[in-house]
């Protein structure tokens, strides 16, 4: 029997024991004696929600093809286990090998959203690794975050070692071989930092130190050695068809949340939406030929046996090639008895057809996302899709035989007034208006669905909207309950169903998200007065957070309701993300004056992608 | 045509639910390209079915589902075939081809299982102190334990279900108990009435259960699951 690390009594009494027995279809297992390298790679959440993660997945296997590194897996532990491990002072482990991350070489972690901050403190507690950078020892594993909220890395900036900013599969081998490099001849591990800050993509946060002014406004950013470049150019793959991609994925014996093939056809997004931070943070657009497609899925079916798969991208329907690429899976796929998911393809003509080939329609439903209720908010937000869209997508659904709508919306947007509020439950009742209209009594089958739902807006760094100004818990819930108030109003109320998201969260999100280093120490109280799983409702406390904030003399309101000036210095600004400040000043302006900017395949706007090669901005 | 499979559950599979075995054999059969017959409808679902799934914490070497499938090649090649996209704690031992009559539902044909019980370390019983009072357990007339099952709760006599019972030599147990629907015994609530009988207190977590082998009858007869069926050759 493989060696566990957890006693057989443990496994016994501890929910889904699974999680953390690994030895998995397809997960690598190397002899500890033969690799220099130990990599032990993190999604700081629950086992079943990190497996289904895609970016774990292409580092896990470009890491392991190199024969002297063994990257493996580690996930949070749940609240039961994590309670074990504190009584029994057991370290944490990595899945494949099951030994402790505090003797590995690197703890890579992938930061994906900011609720997930108190569960990368457990994890570093857990491994017994100390908490602060500072007070790693030599042989203490070098803390690295990546993902999309190291573009923000602030918050975080005491706890980690470096930060990677950009996309993976770029800069980890000459990272890797750096640090093979430096304990060959001896260096120490400030050695190593001080070297890594040269590899494009890396920050090494101890090498940089923000200065505020006197209203508590960051007045510099300045690098302590030579070494350290004023700004840190992100790294991007520029050819995707001939960047790695894991043709043999990992099978989980539970179920994961994404239990099927996941292949990403395109990165980046040419929409430009102004609230949407990957929309600018992946730019350029780029994406994989059909040809490669259809192969990787092939073999990604064949060696993982999955019944379903699934396309990944910010918005397939932009994919140039999409209706071959459809056709080419859907014949691939109806051989071997695989199912076809289509998540975020915009409802037309093309893709009523698709869905009506891969899914039973009685059971499938609609997905629309304007965003907001009004033609001016959407405008506002540059969302190109129009109300007559909307209506004229469900008018073709309804016909062939759809009858379940959902629309995604999003409150507390910039400009927002009561008009565009009450648009949103206007909206939904045009919907369920043209379904009377357009399916004759005899046709229908039971009443239309429309369920709305809307979130509350949080400002990302690197958006147009990061100048934006954030409300207070009580005004989002009020907007949210005029909102509710209005769909008992309507004449198809019955047809009509509304819910919102929790406030709380969305402002402690805000906070998180446009942190500067002064809100870290907060995050490690509420982690020591005991949050853990905030992105878990069932777990979130937000009393918690809210004594965290007075202990450590941390305003939540500088960071969120406070208007932030034209030329003020952001504490991401030290990032280039390829996309110019001065391209997303001009954008939020157009956005006060409700101007639309043109999409990428449109015309160039000038956002300042095109500095990287490939995608896009070099197609013609 | 049906096919009865034989596969084994060992090692760090055991912490494996039984749904979770369930889903890792639809992705084998996938893997492997086995023909196997699949439902109709949108989300067509492989036709296969289990006998007597086993709890999380229990290994066996006898474990059995049944399939569909349009053709296939020989006994030998199948279970090669699955072997190659299998995990090294999962293993086919037999692949066999069902009659195409009459009922052979593995699940509905279940009347016996063996298990072998041993200790996990440092938990063992004296054997040789122990041997006699454990032959006075067996040979009551009756033995009662309140027990818990799918259908009902309350004190129930369970000697009858105890069909083979033996204290080996190596110090492990070999039971043989009634198993299946009607009449279903459960290897450690064996050990629990013994501790009863004994006076000491039980502690599941110092057992280790291995399921042996399932049976079915067959004219009178106990016959192993797998012996229902034919080597495809």
């Amino acid at each position: 029997m493989r060696k566990l690390a957890l006693s057989d009594e443990i496994l016994r009494t501890i929910e889904k024991p699974a999680r953390y027995t690994g030895g998995e279809v397809n997960s690598i297992q190397k002899d500890p004696g033969e690799v220099e390298v130990r990599f032990a790679m993190c999604f700081p959440d629950v086992y079943e929600i990190g497996m289904s993660h895609l970016g774990i997945q292409i580092l896990y296997h470009m890491l392991n093809t190199r024969p002297d590194i063994w990257c493996e897996r580690v996930y949070s532990p749940w609240t039961d286990l994590d309670r074990v491990m504190r009584e029994k002072q057991i370290p944490l482990f990595a899945l494949e090998s099951q030994e402790p991350v505090r003797n590995f070489d690197f703890l890579g972690i992938t930061i994906q959203y900011e609720m997930c901050y108190t569960n990368i403190l457990q994890v570093l507690d857990l491994a017994q690794i100390p908490i602060f950078a500072s007070e790693r020892e030599e042989d203490s594993p070098i803390v690295i975050g990546g993902g999309p909220c190291a573009y923000n890395p602030e918050p975080l900036a005491e706890f980690f070692d470096l930060f990677y900013i950009g996309e993976g599969e770029s800069s980890y081998f000459p990272l890797i071989d750096l640090y093979k490099e430096n304990k060959a001849a001896g260096g120490s591990r400030k050695d190593f930092l001080k070297k890594a800050a040269s590899i494009p993509g890396i920050y090494v946060p101890s090498l940089y130190q923000p200065v505020y002014q006197e209203d508590g406004i960051l007045s510099s950013f300045v690098p302590l050695v030579p070494e350290a470049p004023e700004r840190i150019k992100k790294v991007i793959v520029s050819d995707l068809d001939g960047a790695y991609y894991p043709e043999r994925p990992v099978v989980p014996y539970l179920k994961a949340t994404q239990d099927r093939v996941v292949l990403e056809i395109m990165r980046g997004c040419i929409r430009g939406c102004r609230f949407c931070q990957a929309g600018m943070i992946y730019r350029p657009v780029r994406q994989k030929s059909v040809d490669k497609l259809l192969a990787l899925s092939a073999r990604m079916l064949e060696s993982s046996g999955h019944e379903e798969i699934s396309l990944s991208s910010l918005s397939s329907s932009d994919y140039t090639e999409i209706e071959p690429l459809i056709n080419g899976l859907i014949e691939d796929c109806r051989k071997r008895k695989v199912n076809i998911s289509l998540p975020s393809l915009r409802i037309d003509a093309f893709s009523l057809d698709v869905m009506s080939k891969i899914q039973d329609v009685k059971k499938s439903s609609l997905t629309f996302a304007p965003e907001g209720g009004t033609q001016r908010i959407r405008n506002v937000i540059n969302k190109g899709l129009t109300e007559e869209e909307i209506l004229d997508g469900a008018a073709e659904a309804f016909r062939g035989g759809w009858n379940k709508v959902k629309l995604y919306f999003m409150l507390g947007l910039p400009t927002e007034t009561e008009e565009d509020q009450l648009g949103i439950a206007e909206l939904a009742e045009k919907i369920a208006k043209r379904y009377y209209e357009e399916v004759p009594k005899e046709n229908r089958k039971g009443k239309v669905q429309i369920t709305a739902s809307a979130s509350f807006f949080v400002p990302k760094p690197f958006t147009p909207f990061q100048w934006a100004t954030m409300e207070s818990e009580e005004e989002y819930l009020r907007r949210a309950r005029l909102v509710k108030d209005a769909f008992r109003e309507q004449l198809n109320r019955k047809s009509l169903h509304f819910q919102y998201h929790e406030a709380d969260v969305t402002v402690l999100e805000g906070v998180l998200a446009r942190g500067d280093r002064r809100v870290g120490p907060a995050i490690l109280e509420a982690y020591r007065l005991g949050c853990l799983y905030d992105a878990w409702s069932d777990f979130f406390d937000n009393e918690k957070w809210k004594e965290a904030f007075r202990r450590t003399g941390v305003d939540p309101n500088f960071y969120t309701v406070r208007e932030r000036g034209a030329d003020e210095l952001f504490p991401w600004d030290f990032i280039d993300i390829g996309v110019t400040k001065r391209f997303l000043r001009k954008e939020w302006e157009r956005a006060m004056e409700g101007v639309v900017t043109p999409n990428c395949r449109v015309s160039c706007s000038g956002c300042g992608a095109a500095v990287f090669e490939g995608g896009i901005c070099h197609e013609n | 045509m049906k096919i009865r499979i034989r596969f084994a559950k060992t090692g760090t599979l055991q912490y494996i639910g039984h749904l979770d075995v369930m889903r890792y054999f639809q992705k084998a059969m996938r893997r492997a390209e086995v023909e196997i017959s699949y439902s109709q409808g949108f989300s067509p679902h492989q036709i296969m079915s289990f006998a007597s799934p086993l709890g999380i914490g229990l290994t066996s070497e006898g474990e059995y589902m049944d399939i569909e499938v349009s053709h296939c090649g020989t006994s030998e090649e199948m279970v090669g075939r699955l072997n190659e996209v299998m995990v090294e704690e999962m293993k086919v031992f037999s692949f066999r081809r069902l009659p195409d009559e009459g009922k052979t539902n593995a699940m509905a044909t279940i009347a016996a299982a063996d298990y072998r019980v041993s200790f996990r370390e440092g938990e063992e019983w004296d054997r040789d102190q122990l041997l006699p009072l454990w032959g006075q357990f067996l040979e009551q007339e009756e033995i009662l334990l309140w027990r818990k099952t799918k259908k009902t709760e309350g004190t129930g006599d369970i000697r009858p279900m105890i069909l083979k019972a033996v204290w080996e030599e190596d110090g492990s147990f070999f039971l043989r108990l009634s198993a299946g629907s009607s009449k279903n015994l459960k290897p450690e609530a064996v050990m629990e009435a013994f501790c009863a009988f004994w006076g000491k207190e039980f502690h599941p977590f110092a057992l280790r259960i291995h399921r042996l082998d399932l049976y079915g009858i067959k004219e009178g007869q106990l016959l192993s699951l797998e012996d229902f069926g034919e080597e495809i050759r």
